[in-house]
Formats: C-alpha cells, sequence, structure tokens
C-alpha cells in the first residue's frame, strides 16, 4: 500500500492560505525562514499581513503578541530549535503569561531534517513548550492533519505551539477524518498492549503494530497529536485495557510525549511503560534513514520494545 | 500638536504626592524597586496628563493610545499614576506585591486597570510596542499611537536593537520610545557594568529620530513629546535624564537603592523631606 508523501510543513502552509482567505485577522510573522516553513505561500496571496522580522526571533515572537494585543491573530514562523531555545523566555512572558493567541509554527523538528545536524534539530521543544502554563502543544501526524491543526489553532484563544517536519512523511489519514486539539484519535484497535506516538512516529507505530499483528501480538495504536492539553481519559483507557504502553516520539525522552504519558499513567493507572525517544543525545549530520536507525526510531525498534515490555505485563 | 499644556506648579505637586505614594507603597509592601521608580515620575505623568490620548472611564477605548512599561520594575510609579488619572481606586496601592494582589512585583496585563502589557522581563517591551504599532497600521488606525518605556540598563539586552531594527524598517512613525536614562543598574554604574555610549549616536545609526530631555522638567519633557510626535517615516526616541531615586537625598545616585524598599525610619525621613521640598 503506497502511501502519499507530503512534509507537514507543506499542510501548515496550505492552512494558512485557508487561513488568509477566511480570517482577515491572521498575520504571519517570519524569521527569515518564509521558504522552509512554507510561510510564503501566505506571503505570495496576502503580502500585506506577512511580516518579514528577519533573523531576529526573539522580538518576532514579542512582536507577535504585540500584534496579538492589537487584536491580530499572529503565525509566527521559524525552526523549532529556534522558536522554543532562543526565544523561550519572550514565549513564556510576552505570549504565555499574557494567555494571547499567538500562533508559533516550529518547523524541521526532530533528527529527520538530516544533513543540516545538531544545531538544526529540533529535540526538545515538547518538552520547552510543555512546561509553559497556557501553551497548547500539537504535533501533527502527516499533512493533512497538520493543516486541520493550524486552522484549529486560531479557535483556542491562547497560545498554540505546532510541531513540523521537513521530511516528506505517508499522509495516513483522510481528508474526512474529524481533527480535534486535545482528543486522542485510536488509528488501530487492540488488546495487548498500547503504543501511543505523535508526528511522524504514527507512521512507525502503525507499520510496528500491522507487524505484530502477524504474529499475534494485538497492539493499540494511538495518535497523539496533542501532546498538551493531552487527552487523559484515552491514556487511562489504554493503561487500563490493554495494561501496558509504549510511547514514541522524534524528540528527547526528557519531558516530551513519554514523560507526559507517563505522568498520567503513574498517577492514575500505573502499568509497564517504556520510552522510545532520544536519550539524552544530541542529533548529528546523515540522511533522514541513516539517522532513524542510528537512533531507534524505526518500526523494527518499536516492534523489538513492545515485544520485550509484553514480557513485564 | 494642539495638545493643551497643563499647569506646571500643578504637576509638579503631583510628581511629589506620587513619590509619596510610591514609598509607602513600597514600604508596606517590603520589598521592589525604590530608584527606578522615583526616577520616571515626570516621565509617566506626562505621558498620562499630557501626552496620551486615553480614557479612564473607558479604559478598552479603541482608540486609546497604549503605554508600555518595558521597564516593569519601575511599576510603583505606574500604578501609582494609573489611580491618580482614576483607572482604579487609591487603596489597591497598599497592596502591592500581596497576595492577591492586582498590583503584582511586575505588571500584568489587565487592560480594564490601563495595564497594556505584562513586562519585567527586560529586553521585551519594544518589541511588544512595534507589534502594536504594525497592528494599528494594518487597521489604517492613525490617530493610535504606541509608547514605550524602558530603562538606560534594559539597553544592554539585545532584543532591544531587533526591535530598534524592526520600527526603522516599517517606518513606525507612530512609535515613540523613551528611555529613563538614570545611569546606574543593579550592579552600579551602567558606564562600569557595561557602557551603552554612545547612547543617541547608537539609535540615530538605526535610523531612528533621537531627543533629549531632562527627564524631571515637565516643560523639557512635553516639549520633546511634541517634537517626536511630528516625526514622520520614522520612529522616535527621547532619552530622558534622569535622576535614580529622585527626590530623596539619600537615596538619589545609590545602585544600592535599586531593589530595596524603605524601611520605617528611612520612609519618614524621605517623606519629610519630598514635603520639604
Amino acid at each position: 500500500m503506497k502511501k502519499k508523501m507530503i512534509a507537514t510543513r507543506d499542510g501548515f502552509g496550505e492552512g494558512l492560505l485557508e487561513l488568509g482567505r477566511k480570517n482577515k485577522k491572521v498575520v504571519v510573522l517570519s524569521a527569515d525562514l518564509t521558504e522552509s516553513t512554507r510561510a510564503s505561500w501566505f506571503k505570495a496571496k496576502y503580502p500585506g499581513r506577512f511580516i518579514s522580522c528577519g533573523v531576529a526571533e526573539q522580538n518576532m515572537i514579542s512582536a507577535a503578541a504585540g500584534l496579538a494585543l492589537g487584536g491580530k491573530i499572529p503565525f509566527a514562523c521559524t525552526f523549532g530549535v529556534f522558536a522554543a531555545g532562543r526565544a523561550w523566555n519572550q514565549v513564556s512572558i510576552s505570549v504565555c503569561y499574557m494567555n494571547l493567541n499567538v500562533n508559533i509554527a516550529g518547523t524541521h523538528c526532530g533528527i529527520s531534517v538530516g544533513p543540516d545536524g545538531a544545531t538544526h534539530q529540533a529535540l526538545e521543544e515538547i518538552t520547552l513548550m510543555r512546561a509553559l502554563p497556557n501553551m497548547t502543544v500539537v504535533v501533527p501526524a502527516d499533512a493533512l492533519e497538520a493543516k486541520k491543526a493550524t486552522v484549529e489553532a486560531v479557535k483556542i484563544p491562547g497560545p498554540v505551539y505546532l510541531r513540523l517536519t521537513r521530511c516528506a512523511v505517508p499522509v495516513i489519514s483522510k481528508e474526512s477524518d474529524k481533527f480535534e486539539i486535545g482528543r486522542a484519535k485510536v488509528i488501530k484497535r487492540g488488546k495487548d498492549l498500547t503504543i501511543i506516538a505523535c508526528g511522524n512516529m504514527v507512521f512507525e507505530a502503525l507499520s510496528a503494530a500491522r507487524g505484530l499483528k502477524k504474529e499475534n501480538i494485538d497492539v493499540r495504536v494511538i495518535n497523539m497529536h496533542t501532546p498538551k492539553p493531552m487527552d487523559k481519559k484515552a491514556v487511562i483507557k489504554a493503561a487500563r485495557e490493554t495494561g501496558a504502553i509504549v510511547t514514541c516520539e522524534e524528540h528527547t525522552v526528557y519531558g516530551g510525549l513519554g514523560s507526559a504519558v507517563a505522568e498520567i499513567v503513574s498517577q492514575n493507572c500505573p502499568v509497564p511503560l517504556k520510552m522510545i525517544g532520544i536519550d539524552n543525545q544530541f542529533g548529528q549530520s546523515g540522511s533522514n534513514e541513516e539517522l532513524m536507525n542510528f537512533y531507534k526510531l524505526t518500526s523494527e525498534d518499536i516492534k523489538l520494545a513492545v515485544k520485550r515490555l509484553l514480557k513485564k505485563k | 500638536m494642539s495638545k493643551k499644556r497643563p499647569d506646571i506648579k500643578k504637576l509638579e505637586a503631583r510628581a511629589v504626592e506620587i513619590r509619596e505614594d510610591v514609598l509607602n507603597m513600597l514600604s508596606k509592601a517590603g520589598s521592589g524597586h525604590t530608584g527606578g521608580s522615583l526616577s520616571l515620575v515626570e516621565l509617566l505623568l506626562t505621558l498620562y496628563f499630557y501626552e496620551m490620548r486615553h480614557n479612564p472611564d473607558s479604559p478598552e477605548w479603541d482608540k486609546r493610545d497604549k503605554f508600555i512599561l518595558s521597564k516593569g520594575h519601575g511599576c510603583p510609579a505606574l500604578y501609582a499614576v494609573l489611580a491618580d488619572a482614576g483607572y482604579f481606586p487609591r487603596e489597591w496601592l497598599w497592596t502591592l506585591r500581596k497576595m492577591g494582589s492586582r498590583l503584582q512585583g511586575h505588571p500584568q496585563k489587565d487592560v480594564s486597570m490601563g495595564i497594556e502589557a505584562s513586562t519585567g522581563s527586560l529586553g521585551q517591551g519594544l518589541s511588544i510596542a512595534c507589534g502594536l504599532a504594525l497592528s494599528a497600521r494594518l487597521d489604517s488606525n492613525k490617530a493610535v499611537r504606541t509608547y514605550c518605556l524602558m530603562g538606560d540598563g534594559e539597553l544592554q539586552e539585545g532584543q532591544v536593537w531587533e526591535a530598534a531594527m524592526m520600527a526603522v524598517h516599517y517606518k513606525l512613525d507612530n512609535l515613540c520610545a523613551i528611555v529613563d536614562w538614570n545611569k546606574l543598574q543593579i550592579d552600579g554604574w551602567v558606564k562600569d557594568v557595561m557602557s551603552i555610549e554612545p547612547l543617541s549616536k547608537k539609535w540615530k545609526a538605526f535610523g531612528w529620530e533621537v531627543f533629549e530631555a531632562d527627564g524631571h522638567n515637565f516643560e523639557s519633557i512635553m516639549e520633546a513629546f511634541d517634537k517626536a510626535g511630528g516625526i514622520k517615516g520614522k520612529p522616535a526616541i527621547i532619552l530622558a535624564h534622569t535622576i535614580k531615586g529622585k527626590g530623596v537625598s539619600f537615596i538619589e545616585n545609590q545602585a544600592g537603592w535599586h531593589g530595596i524598599a524603605p524601611k520605617k525610619d528611612e520612609l519618614k525621613r524621605a517623606l519629610e523631606e519630598l514635603r520639604k521640598g
């Protein structure tokens, strides 16, 4: 079954176009990464509502806050490393403390950026953004979800961080699928164990689950596209019904999706849990495939983890 | 500009009252920033009683000018001026820094009481002001102006200069920055901690129209605002020479008074001195 391959940043770009058409309040800011973040699509169509900020992310984030105070709905676009890392205090004080409708798009997230190496591979933003009060964090699994998430983000009165990727990922959802920020999607039913994944790891998780089915292991897969606020009910239900959880993220396991799941599971319904992600390491240059193999983020790695964890059940 | 000039004598009397309020507030709170609150009293009074179009009875009026206190630690003076202007009851002043108070240690956005933005993490105010000025421009709201008051030590933050670039790039002539240039910061004299000189030349080089004023002289401040208001095609900045701790001899020009509040005996001496003039 050949899936269409599209980067989530492209879905974001399309979402911005739709918003540009529908909502005059929407403005887009970019820190010299206009083409890379696909803000360029909006810029071409709505140049009067595009604000070029140069390589100055801190100013961009606070200026976005000012625009929101003035009644606009800004999208600030840059790479995830800069949005969350360089401008974190601005995101915290200018945006989250005032609980403004500022939407931040971080593209080129995860190691799958590839050859650019460690300086450009955002591996910590789920942790950093999740820690901030009022912030919503969304990690779309494919381009269709990214488009829907972009359009939905403006309806949330407070800030939203969209974690997006540069590399093309398989489109696993359908145009007609309902997408609601904060509502997890069970994309495969199962009773032996649950894999909770976000972003491009959802596809890997699904592949692993399908492979395991052939070995008579019945795995549930949850697309947790919103690490914050997390769909607590879906997590507790999965823990109760399947008794074991594997989390998958292209991100550090320190404070990311896995940690968020563990916070819920450990305090409500403790079950064996394994976190798949980057473990206390920086990224490096390489092809997408090489890096996913090196950091053990493939469906084969997930299958192995599932089998090991099932023994602890 | 045809703004009505207020009675200077009355403003001067008001400045004394605001300083008294500030000292009383800080003393009651038992902590806070005394020096940098006393240095910006005349600047704030000129903004709220001369320069800005605003309406305390209708704080969310969509044609109001916007003020951002980027040096958020100077908020005791802002609170006192806002109360004086009628934004909220004076009794609130005595709750400064107390649990549950709307008068937080650094300003927390609450437009209903005249506070446009949360500030206190230095260097962010001018960027926020740029966003507000851009927003007014997108709305073709030509009447609305945005003002941003910064400290001089604050200008060491790199973000200030990112915003300085943006304001000129977008020709934000609806934006006016003010620097409370009191020459001191927590660690000592600005020139010793990390020099910001040549300050006027720096802003000019970035493309701003620069004015200097005596930040404790109402005539001088009003004249600077009048000139700044007439600038077209670029933002203006007023570098206001001030004295940290202005009005109380033993607090003036003392870096040590940056982040402490007067004790009871100090408050008594300070108030006596202020009343004597």
